[in-house]
């Protein structure tokens, strides 16, 4: 390796690196401070809450918050969180030296920074943020939108061109840069579920900008692509959307079952129960991710059997993603099971997921949904996917992954105090919108009728515990980093098995330059 | 095929290629498709943008469907827009006329465009307009009207259990500014 031997210093270290270790670190980091950041938004938002009536701000800055608090959350946040995993982890668990493409690496994490400023700078512009939602549903993200849109839909197009180059750079990683003997079907669950994920994120990216460059054309070319006036149709909008909006959320999930996948078994020091079907599971949710994208907007007027037929395909996603949960219980079953903070994360990201699920599928039913559509029961659901599905399986992999990275272990007292104020703090912040969601109260309102006063502000209060408890998680990590309790085994955890746990610890800076002999099996 | 003899390139340029057609398919492949299906099936109620070329048809003397018309102004719109008369009953079949009043009550030489939505949906496809002034925008000069003419048949294959067809015309200002 000669002068790539070891990493430059000061800032040009980070800057020029091309080492997948360092680019992983930087997209967490990234990643954790989009998480503050998009925390901060849904604090102001809960603070709004707190009690019916117009408190702190005014309804246009309401949705600038809410529509801010869901494109960070999404595309800044756990999107970065899971790339960062990959890069880390991938070429380690696979036993490649780095990523296939390492310069392209370094620009799709520098894109980042620049596009989330600039997206977060139209709070600063003259007409405010946009305000339509994270959704930008034509007209309201067109003929309405403040003029600072322009920056927004640069900003996803250029998240977007990176995501791609991250997806393009992992499938090209795994596919051609496996150790001998690496079958397919010995790989990690981790590293499948990116696979498939990086599959759907070269898929349905493209879409996304696809649709915002037609949002852009009909703001400033006089193009008529949503516009009724002009013989479009802006329930296209909703479609292309969706179509790419429903893999979105798979895209944010799967890595999260990846993680899961790697964790129980650990800790439970028995092998992944049905690790085919996993795979298998995870394939099929991903073919039908693209098939059901319109339950999301049964409420335009869609003919019955369209209804019916998204109905039925969307309940059958439910077949795969029970086949899953039920593999990770049945891993857990007479397992000797331990407790450490990545498996509470881990176990809590089972029971919440599943709780998610269920709402998913109660939201599915068609007629149902048009009482559901648009209430806080939707929002109730997707913070059961997104915050203890995803939020929770990239806490569980921070804290699995952190001694492995780091040398040192994590404060494993904090860390189980973390969790518990999270699992509770999350519960009653969102538990609470199911029971207001059914009762009518509708999504992306400022204000709201007297009988949601009490569960509104049980809400904001949750929000208020299980914010703080980042900050928790946040000092943790940097004690950690910076003076934890030096930890060299090469194991951290006795049950674990992958070849990320051969490496010395802390991992160093270059691994695997002569590929490993693939002893290993994923299976077992 | 193969575009490259390193294996990771070759991959990249794949995908990449791929990023591309999912990016072009969007503009060339789901709004026309989007368009097809919604003129096939009458989604959204949408009726044909295209005047229907009248064959002499029987007429279904046997049942008479209840026609209601319905005007509405998109946004700040600010002319008056009604149907002279709200609701006929016809024969399937058979050739109707109607026609709508716009009134330009503003100062200004403006142009509107109105775009026609049945309702129930399952019956756009029924529903054909041989003659429509939505199939064009209309130029109106300051303070004056026009009466826009509307001339349709119903299908005599309209589902038995529809007895009211809706058809509702918003009008859009599309003046150049």
């Amino acid at each position: 390796m000669g002068a790539h031997a070891e990493p430059s210093s000061g800032l040009s270290r980070w800057l020029y690196t091309t080492n997948h270790k360092d680019i992983g670190a930087l997209y967490m980091w990234f990643s954790f401070a989009m998480f503050i950041l998009g925390g901060a938004f849904a604090m102001v938002i809960r603070a709004e809450l707190f009690q019916p009536g117009m408190q702190l701000i005014d309804p246009n800055f309401y949705n600038q918050m809410t529509t801010l608090h869901g494109l960070v959350m999404v595309f800044g946040a756990i999107m970065p969180a899971f790339v960062g995993l990959a890069n880390w982890l991938i070429p380690v668990m696979i036993g490649a030296p780095d990523m296939a493409l390492p310069r392209m690496n370094n620009l799709s994490f520098w894109l980042l920074p620049p596009t989330f400023l600039l997206l977060v700078s139209t709070l600063f512009m003259e007409g405010g943020a946009p305000g339509f939602g994270w959704t930008a549903y034509a007209p309201l993200s067109t003929t309405y939108a403040p003029p600072s849109v322009t920056f927004f839909i640069f900003a996803i197009h250029v998240m977007g061109a990176s995501s791609i180059m991250g997806s393009i750079n992992i499938i090209a990683t795994i596919m051609n840069m496996r150790a001998p003997g690496m079958d397919y079907m010995k790989m990690p669950m981790f590293v499948w579920t990116w696979l498939i994920t990086a599959f759907l994120l070269v898929a349905v990216m493209p879409v996304l900008a696809g649709a915002v460059t037609m949002m852009l054309m009909d703001i400033h070319f006089n193009t008529s692509f949503f516009s009724a006036a002009g013989g479009g149709d802006p329930v296209l909008y909703q479609h292309i959307f969706w179509f790419f909006g429903h893999p979105e959320v798979y895209i944010i999930i799967l890595p999260a079952f990846g993680v899961i996948s790697e964790i129980i078994p650990t800790f439970s020091r028995k092998p992944l129960f049905g690790y085919s079907s996993m795979v298998y599971a995870t394939a099929a949710i991903a073919f039908m991710s693209f098939i059901v994208w319109a339950h999301h907007m049964y409420t335009v007027g869609m003919p019955i059997a369209g209804e019916l037929f998204f109905m039925y395909a969307t309940m059958l996603i439910a077949v795969p993603t029970g086949v899953k949960v039920f593999n990770w219980v049945t891993t857990m079953w007479r397992g000797s099971l331990s407790f450490e903070t990545p498996m509470l994360f881990a176990i809590g990201f089972l029971v919440l997921f599943t709780i998610g699920g269920f709402s998913g599928l109660m939201l599915s039913i068609a007629p149902a949904d048009f009482q559901y559509h648009d209430t806080y029961f939707v929002v109730a659901h997707f913070h059961y996917v997104m915050v203890a599905g995803a939020v929770f399986s990239i806490t569980a992999g921070i804290y699995y992954w952190l001694p492995k990275m780091s040398g040192r272990m994590y404060n494993e007292t904090m860390g189980k105090v973390h969790f518990w104020v999270s699992f509770v703090g999350f519960n009653i912040t969102f538990f609470p919108q199911h029971f207001v969601g059914l009762a009518g109260m509708p999504r992306r309102v400022p204000d709201y009728a007297l009988q949601f006063a009490d569960f509104n502000m049980m809400s904001s209060i949750g929000a208020f515990i299980y914010g703080m408890s980042q900050v928790l998680f946040l000092y943790n990590v940097v004690a950690t980093v910076v003076a934890g309790k030096l930890d060299n085994r090469e194991k951290t955890w006795d049950g674990a098995n992958g070849l990320e746990w051969t490496i010395p610890t802390p991992a160093p800076y270059h691994t695997f330059e002569t590929p490993p002999k693939v002893v290993h099996n994923a299976v077992q | 095929m193969q575009f490259s003899r390193n294996p990771v390139t070759d991959t990249s340029i794949k995908l990449f290629l791929f990023t591309c057609v999912m990016g072009a398919s969007v503009f060339f492949v789901m709004i026309p498709l989007y368009n097809v299906l919604c003129d096939a099936l009458g989604i959204n109620g949408k009726t044909s943008g295209v005047a229907y070329t009248a064959m002499t048809t029987e007429v279904d003397t046997g049942r008479e469907i209840q026609v209601q018309f319905i005007t509405q102004n998109n946004s700040d719109m600010p002319w008056e827009f009604d149907p002279s008369t709200t609701i006929v009953r016809v024969n399937p079949g058979a050739l109707n006329d109607t026609y709508f009043i716009a009134k330009n009550i503003t100062d200004q030489h403006m142009i509107g465009q109105a775009v026609p939505s049945v309702s129930p949906s399952r019956a756009a496809e029924y529903f054909h307009k041989t003659e429509c002034f939505c199939f064009e925008s209309q130029p109106l000069d300051a303070n004056s009207s026009v009466e826009m003419p509307l001339r349709f048949i119903i299908d005599k294959d309209l589902p038995n259990d529809i007895k009211t067809v809706t058809l509702s015309y918003t009008l859009f200002d599309i003046t150049e500014r």
